[in-house]
């Protein structure tokens, strides 16, 4: 894995050049990682993939851990790991344990031998089962997948846990780290592990200690646990200005647009996509417009009853006769393809093909957005572009509020 | 008439045809998909058309509540609504009402039934099934039949009979674009060979484009229980549902189909309702039949199951955790070029993907089959030629060839008496392969 800043704007906001040794075309940054389950997105089949935005659609991130119940190590090694086994020879991988989704960081479950998330077992979504999972046996796990990258162990915490408690998740997740790499297989980018809570000097002195180590990036966790959006940007800050500039830093747990922005404003270049898959499960679709420094206000402000400025919910009745595409113009296999009319009648009968078409709107959507926060960077203007997007928003609310 | 048939190739009974429709060119013998709702479970219509899906089986009855066949006509016809190309075959919705509604019955004017909707008493008629299927305008339409339960039996045959054939001349009256869709009839007539002639020569005499054949049997065998009761004009329904039917009954099916394709014309295609199963198919098309329709391949998807040539593979299975081949060797679909059966088995009954993925290769299994029996059928051709031996014949009309279907269903030489027979009146010779396969022939 090489990596390269390209530009920088309004202070920490910074775009670069991510390339991994599998994918023809290196990835600009900051950079979406779709979300998957088992490797492959929860919807969109390996044969649709290619009709998403090339290669900006090539990195994906799974969890390890949905591998627990199989195939075994042993077997994942034996079919070439992770890329052979998923057939996405030119994809690259990050394995990140937490996957926002199913595999929940599970505080008070996790000791000083391994970490314990919160998975559903079995076929009912009302069974948990919590996973201890040991440094030695992740470990093995990425041995057996070699994905592109990955991130060590972490000790997450919700926000509202005591300083105690903030400080042993920081020094087991330093000692984890140092496990990991001590036992890191050849291959994969090793991403070191953040956390810290909602502590600003637990943050500055996890991210201070990691910076330390021999990593090629670095993942900031314990994010999207409780903090309010209001402390998240001063905790961002903490951290990557801790850490060296020439290395790239993912982050998981942020979600809505706005969230993205305070993440790339603080200087982050990689970020997962949960929110699409809960978009997609809602019926929602993005809408909101990819041209933001071009636009006007006024365009933003969609008067629509299912919309909120960013998005629309297609289960809406509004929609039964709507002949039109998701979002005029928008080049992906949905738009071009079905009407809103046709995937309000899928969602109305339950059929799984409206969360596919869902997926691959949305995922397109979103890689539209990066490509412009991108652009925005590269003009130097991320600043305004962040307003610009964060005011219309406040505006529609306004504008929604006083039309009820 | 918005259709032609032409037929290809023969093998004795067997042919091998181009049906065209209005939508699209079907090569034929050919399986139907079932897309209930205006989809077909888990699939877009390019992987569809991708797979080699010519045709799609729409259900009136669901699509009349939801989105409503109003809708569908205002937005342009199913075609348009689901964005498919090719063509679309709609039933027509009499029964689903009797098979999913409790009060349903049967009157000269039609099917009174119990709206879902609110509870209120309905009446589907000849004349509404098929303005509903106008409405959504696939390529063909089903004309409404007396569904007849098999509690009870004797006379009730004989006045469903007759009353589907004056109700068949309701729907020619009825129907209104008989320039953009297709009408079939239904041939009735329960196991009666008197009845079923009387059936059969009362819809030749009204020119249909093409027939439909329900078999009927009086009981059916469920998993080894003789189950009585079960709607006997759509009997494969039960079979789709996963259990074997006994021989007997096995054996009425090839009769009744048997009866059916000789009596009726030789240039329109034949359609065997509710029929999937890959063996029950190379029945059919050996006895003369055209056209099927199943959800069993889907539908055994989504619990898991594949389907291979030799005849199911259980994903779920322990077996496969630590498989590394894929599902079927043989096979060229996306799935079995990339993906182990160790991965699908991860994924199966758990993941929305794991019968995405299944759902891909079973219906892509189902359409290289029909492709096969289209094109052996037709190399067939002349099956008197010293260049053909019988059993490459017989492999020939079989599609694939002799070790991958009849040695691969049947291993131990066991083939099934009932298919012995259907295949003897179907003039062909299978007797080489009702011996152990031979293992030096590998
Ligand atoms: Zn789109
Ligand atoms: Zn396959």
């Amino acid at each position: 894995m090489k990596f390269v800043v390209k530009a920088w704007s309004n202070g920490k906001a910074r775009t670069g050049l991510l390339q991994l040794t599998n994918c023809p075309n290196s990835i600009e940054t900051p950079s979406l990682l779709l979300s998957t389950r088992k490797g492959l997105p929860l919807f969109i089949s390996p044969d649709l993939l290619p009709s998403l935005p090339s290669p900006d659609s090539h990195l994906l991130q799974f969890s390890p851990l949905h591998f627990l119940e199989g195939p075994s190590p042993k077997t994942i090694s034996s079919i070439g790991g992770l890329h052979q086994m998923l057939g996405l020879h030119e994809y690259g991988y990050a394995a990140v344990p937490r996957d926002s989704i199913q595999c929940l960081p599970e505080c008070n479950s996790t000791n000083k031998m391994g970490a314990s998330f919160e998975t559903p077992c079995g076929r009912s979504l009302v069974d948990y089962l919590f996973l201890l999972i040991k440094p030695v046996e992740y470990i093995e796990m990425i041995s057996s997948m070699r994905p592109n990258l990955w991130t060590t162990l972490a000790d997450e915490v919700p926000a509202w846990v005591s300083d105690k408690r903030n400080k042993t998740s920081v020094d087991r997740t330093v000692k984890w780290l140092d496990e990991c790499i001590a036992k890191s297989p050849a291959g994969g980018a090793v991403f070191g592990s953040i956390v810290g809570g909602s502590n600003i000097e637990e943050r500055q002195r996890c991210a201070q200690e990691v910076a330390m180590r021999n990593v090629s990036g670095y993942w900031i966790g314990g994010v999207g646990l409780g903090e309010s959006m209001d402390e998240r940007p001063s905790l961002l800050n903490t951290v990557t200005d801790k850490l060296p500039e020439e290395r790239p830093r993912l982050i998981s747990g942020l979600g809505l647009p706005e969230e993205i922005l305070q993440g790339v404003a603080a200087g982050v270049d990689l970020f997962d996509s949960v929110y699409i898959y809960q978009l997609t499960l809602g019926g929602f679709a993005l809408i909101f417009p990819l041209n933001i420094m071009e636009k006007n206000l006024y365009d933003f402000q969609s008067t629509d009853q299912g919309s909120d400025g960013t998005k629309i919910n297609l289960k809406a009745t509004l929609y039964r006769k709507d002949t039109t595409p998701i979002v005029e113009g928008c080049s992906c296999y949905t738009c071009k393809n079905h009407t809103k009319a046709y995937i309000n009648h899928l969602l109305n009968v339950h059929e799984m093909l409206a969360q596919i078409l869902l997926e691959i709107h949305n995922t397109h959507h979103h890689l539209g957005f990066f490509r412009s926060i991108r652009e925005a960077i590269k003009e130097g203007k991320f600043e305004q572009f962040q307003k610009k997007f964060i005011r219309s928003r406040r505006d529609h609310l306004a504008a929604s509020v006083a039309s009820v | 008439m918005a259709l032609s048939f032409e037929v290809l190739g023969r093998f004795n009974r067997a042919r091998a045809a181009q049906l065209t429709l209005p939508h699209f060119v079907c090569q034929t013998p050919l399986f139907m998909p079932v897309g209930t709702q205006g989809t077909i479970k888990g699939l877009t219509t390019n992987q569809l058309e991708e797979i080699g899906c010519q045709i799609i089986l729409g259900n009136t009855y669901h699509l009349a509540l939801r989105p409503t066949s109003e809708l569908i006509d205002e937005l342009g016809g199913l075609h348009k609504f689901m964005n498919w190309p090719r063509a679309l075959l709609t039933d027509s919705g009499g029964f689903q009402m009797v098979s999913l509604l409790h009060l349903a019955d049967i009157t000269e004017k039609g099917v009174t039934f119990q709206s879902p909707v609110d509870g209120k008493p309905m009446l589907l008629t000849p004349e509404e099934s098929i303005q509903i299927q106008n409405r959504i305008g696939a390529d063909i339409i089903m004309a409404l039949d007396d569904v007849v339960k098999t509690t009870i039996t004797g006379p009730r045959i004989e006045e469903a009979m007759y009353r589907t054939l004056r109700w068949i001349d309701r729907c020619i009256a009825a129907h209104k674009r008989p320039h953009e869709q297709n009408l079939f009839g239904i041939v009735q007539g329960g196991l009666d060979p008197v009845l079923r002639d009387i059936c059969v020569r009362g819809l030749v005499d009204r020119n249909l484009p093409g027939y439909v054949y329900f078999p009927s049997m009086n009981s059916v065998q469920v998993q080894g229980q003789n189950v009585i009761g079960l709607n006997s004009i759509q009997p494969f329904r039960i079979y789709a549902i996963g259990g074997l039917a006994g021989g007997e009954d096995k054996d009425s099916f090839w009769r009744v189909v048997a009866q059916c394709t000789a009596a009726l014309p030789e240039d329109k295609p034949r359609y065997v309702m509710g029929v999937g199963y890959p063996l029950d198919i190379v029945v059919c098309s050996a006895l003369g039949a055209d056209m099927y329709d199943c959800v069993y391949p889907t539908r055994t998807a989504r619990f898991g199951t594949a389907l291979v040539p030799e005849g199911v593979l259980k994903l779920k299975h322990k077996a496969m955790a630590d498989d590394t081949r894929p599902i079927d060797p043989t096979c060229a679909c996306m799935v079995c070029k990339n993906y182990t059966r160790a991965y699908i088995h991860c994924l199966v009954t758990k993941d929305a993907m794991g019968s995405q993925l299944l759902s891909y290769h079973n219906l892509y299994y189902m359409m290289q089959f029909s492709r096969n029996l289209h094109s052996s059928i037709i190399e067939g051709r002349f099956p008197d030629e010293q260049t053909y031996l019988i059993a490459e014949a017989v492999a020939l009309v079989f599609g694939l060839n002799v070790k991958m279907v009849w040695w691969g269903w049947f291993p131990k030489g066991d083939v099934p008496e009932w298919v012995c027979n259907a295949m003897e009146v179907a003039g062909i010779d299978i007797s080489s392969c009702c011996a152990p396969f031979p293992s030096s022939q590998d």
